[in-house]
């Protein structure tokens, strides 16, 4: 059984995690209709290997919260069948590293038979699975590879970074007529058996609400520099934000929270006011989403930049074992705060 | 099972020749009224014919790159499928899926390009149809070179485990593209395998409709009864190539035989010596056919052709 931590303020306010509020969206959901279903490896009663089915077996039972084999394809593939005909379900790839098992059920079946059907078809699902690096997983247990798919047409992508859109962005995605790929980062969870930034612990309403997909957020606002930004990557540009406010230089921090849809307005307009851009993602740096938000800069208008953009990514090599490498290669706090530092000196 | 077997073929010989009518440059695969591959069932028609006898409204198939047997045999409307061949906007997906990606979700009937990919698919609407607690059932089709894809081990396994009420259909025509079943799969029959899943498996030799039609139905009570899932194995013949142009040279000596195995006539002479048939109803059920084919054709050439900017529409709901 996964364990959450759950403190209670002074106030009684209630405070959950990350992990808890994903599991509590589901929950609402599930109570609201029939239809919705969860499937994974693990996700019964052991309630998710990173929390995201935390006590729903419990409620729900073995007959809407079920465990598969160790098969994703036809996993993934009965949950696109079953979406089909109408149903709700919620499947678990257990990390997205898995994806190479199961890419063609996801981009060949999840994403384009609403397209190749003429639209006849939907495919209401969820695909949510594990991303992120921090804690020696390896090569094969830490990529992020939000660019992989929101490069692929047909797939809603989204990515939060706390828990309050955690819970909102799932009601979301459980409600969408689309495929939507909801990507959880690990050390975002809550874990108790993970280091944290105590971000991934926050009020969180305890009525359903949604958070609409494709809208970003302006986490922090700021007039010196932009930081766009998204996942886990969020809760570090903030302690960064909040770090350099005592040297003087104002961040301005954007969650992108979805890929697809993508919200350029808001990107846009923090770039206009500030009119310098850092960039911060923990997925592969070429051909990703840094290069995105850069490319919609430059097209729209590359005045905008008084200075030259910055890019902060995993440079373009597999995610390493040895704690010292990993954290050489990942956007880390000291790497942001440096970057933010150039552009407004 | 012998009407629809001849509206099957009929419609498959004038797709065949609409294919290559207007073809210019007669080489170009992507030119003419009809462009693309083209892989025709001929041939294979008593496998739909006998699996699809015993399907109701609201059951599910799975078709393989090679469909229109199967789509035509559940009732997928011709002209609305033929538009789709054509590329038309009155097309089943407007244009957007082409002769390989039909999808019809009044009839519960889609394909899958991509082999074997369409038995886990397959699996959660079967899984659909027992959640809501219907006798529905989905059956998953695909050829003989499928089932050495991970996708057909796991879909079986899948449905074995949660006794999900789905029929697993092998097309073993002999050839994967060009290469022979005996170079690809070691086992001389698939049903062999379903013991590995501890479901029943069956095959089904000579291509004969009837042994298809009676095998096929007793999977399909089962799976409606809710007592799981079944394989059958049903060896066919594919009498033309794996696609439209495809000069077969791999087949060799075979290819000088391949009428007589053709199993529409034999089925035909069957049923006239038992005074199922006569000669005249042979006839009628071949003009009918033809002039069903005719509509359905007229119809596509008739319906408007996509826009380019159509082709923006439809990737999400």
């Amino acid at each position: 059984m996964t364990t959450t931590e759950t403190p209670q303020t002074a106030d009684g306010t209630r405070r959950i995690t990350t992990a808890k509020a994903m599991a509590e969206a589901i929950a609402l959901e599930m109570r609201a209709n029939p239809e919705v279903f969860v499937m994974g490896e693990d996700v019964g009663a052991y309630g998710g290997i990173f929390g995201s089915t935390t006590d729903l077996f419990a409620e729900f039972g073995a007959d809407r919260v079920i465990d598969t084999p160790i098969s994703e394809t036809a996993f993934i593939g009965a949950g696109i069948g079953a979406a089909v005909e109408g149903m709700r379900p919620v499947v678990e790839l257990m990390f997205i590293d898995f994806y190479g098992v199961c890419m063609d059920q996801i981009t060949n079946h999840m994403a384009k038979i609403h397209y190749e059907s003429g639209g006849a078809v939907n495919v209401p699902m969820v695909l949510m699975s594990a991303t992120g690096a921090g804690y020696s997983d390896a090569a094969q247990h830490s990529q992020s590879l939000w660019g992989t798919f929101a490069h692929l047409p047909g797939i809603k992508v989204v990515a939060p970074s706390n828990p309050y859109d955690a819970k909102g962005l799932m009601a979301s995605a459980i409600r969408d007529d689309n495929p939507v790929l909801y990507l959880f980062h690990k050390g975002a969870q809550g874990l108790v058996w993970m280091a944290k930034n105590p971000r991934s612990i926050a009020h969180v309403p305890e009525e359903a609400y949604t958070v609409p997909i494709g809208e970003a957020a302006v986490a922090r606002e700021g007039s010196d520099v932009s930081i766009v930004t998204l996942s886990l990557s969020v809760q570090h540009s903030l302690d960064v934000a909040e770090e350099l406010e005592g040297e003087g230089i104002s961040v301005e921090v954007i969650d992108l929270r979805s890929l697809v849809p993508l919200d350029t307005e808001t990107v846009l307009s923090s770039v206009a006011k500030t009119g310098k851009l850092l960039v911060v993602d923990e997925d592969y740096k070429s051909y990703g989403m840094t290069g995105e938000i850069a490319a919609i800069v430059a097209e729209t208008d590359p005045t905008m930049l008084s200075k030259p953009m910055k890019r902060l990514a995993v440079p373009d090599v597999p995610i390493p074992y040895a704690r010292t490498m990993e954290y050489g290669i990942l956007p880390t706090r000291d790497k942001i705060a440096a970057a933010v530092r150039e552009l407004a000196s | 099972m012998y009407r629809e077997m001849v509206r099957i073929r009929h419609y498959e010989g004038r797709i065949l020749q609409e294919y290559h009518a207007d073809k210019t440059p007669a080489w170009d695969i992507g030119a003419g009224l009809i462009p693309g591959e083209m892989h025709l069932s001929a041939g294979q028609e008593p496998a739909a014919v006998g699996v699809c006898a015993h399907l109701r409204k609201g059951d599910a198939i799975t078709a393989p790159h090679r469909p229109h047997h199967f789509a035509l045999a559940h009732g997928v409307d011709m002209k609305a499928m033929t538009a789709e061949i054509y590329g038309r906007t009155s097309g089943l997906c407007q244009g957007k899926g082409g002769h390989m990606h039909l999808f019809d979700p009044e009839n519960h009937f889609s394909c899958s390009g991509i082999i074997g990919q369409g038995y886990p698919v397959a699996c959660g609407q079967a899984m659909a149809f027992k959640r809501r607690g219907t006798d529905h059932v989905a059956v998953a089709v695909a050829g003989e070179g499928a089932a050495n894809q991970g996708a057909f081990h796991e879909s079986l396994n899948l449905a074995a485990v949660w006794n999900l009420p789905v029929v697993f259909v092998i097309e073993d025509n002999d050839w994967a593209i060009s290469v022979p079943r005996s170079h690809s799969t070691a086992n001389t029959s698939n049903a062999d395998r379903a013991a590995g899943y501890g479901m029943p498996g069956v095959r089904v030799e000579n291509n004969d409709p009837d042994a298809i039609h009676e095998a096929a139905g007793a999977a399909i009570e089962r799976a409606r009864a809710g007592e799981g899932p079944s394989l059958l194995e049903i060896h066919t013949v594919r009498l033309w190539g794996h696609f439209e142009g495809d000069a077969q040279a791999y087949r060799g000596a075979e290819l000088e035989t391949l009428d007589e195995r053709d199993p529409i006539p034999a089925y035909a002479a069957r049923l006239i010596e038992a005074g199922d048939l006569t000669d005249d109803q042979v006839e009628q059920i071949k003009a009918e056919a033809d002039a069903e084919v005719d509509a359905a054709v007229q119809f596509a050439l008739g319906s408007p052709i996509p826009t380019a900017d159509d082709a923006l529409l439809h990737v999400f709901a």
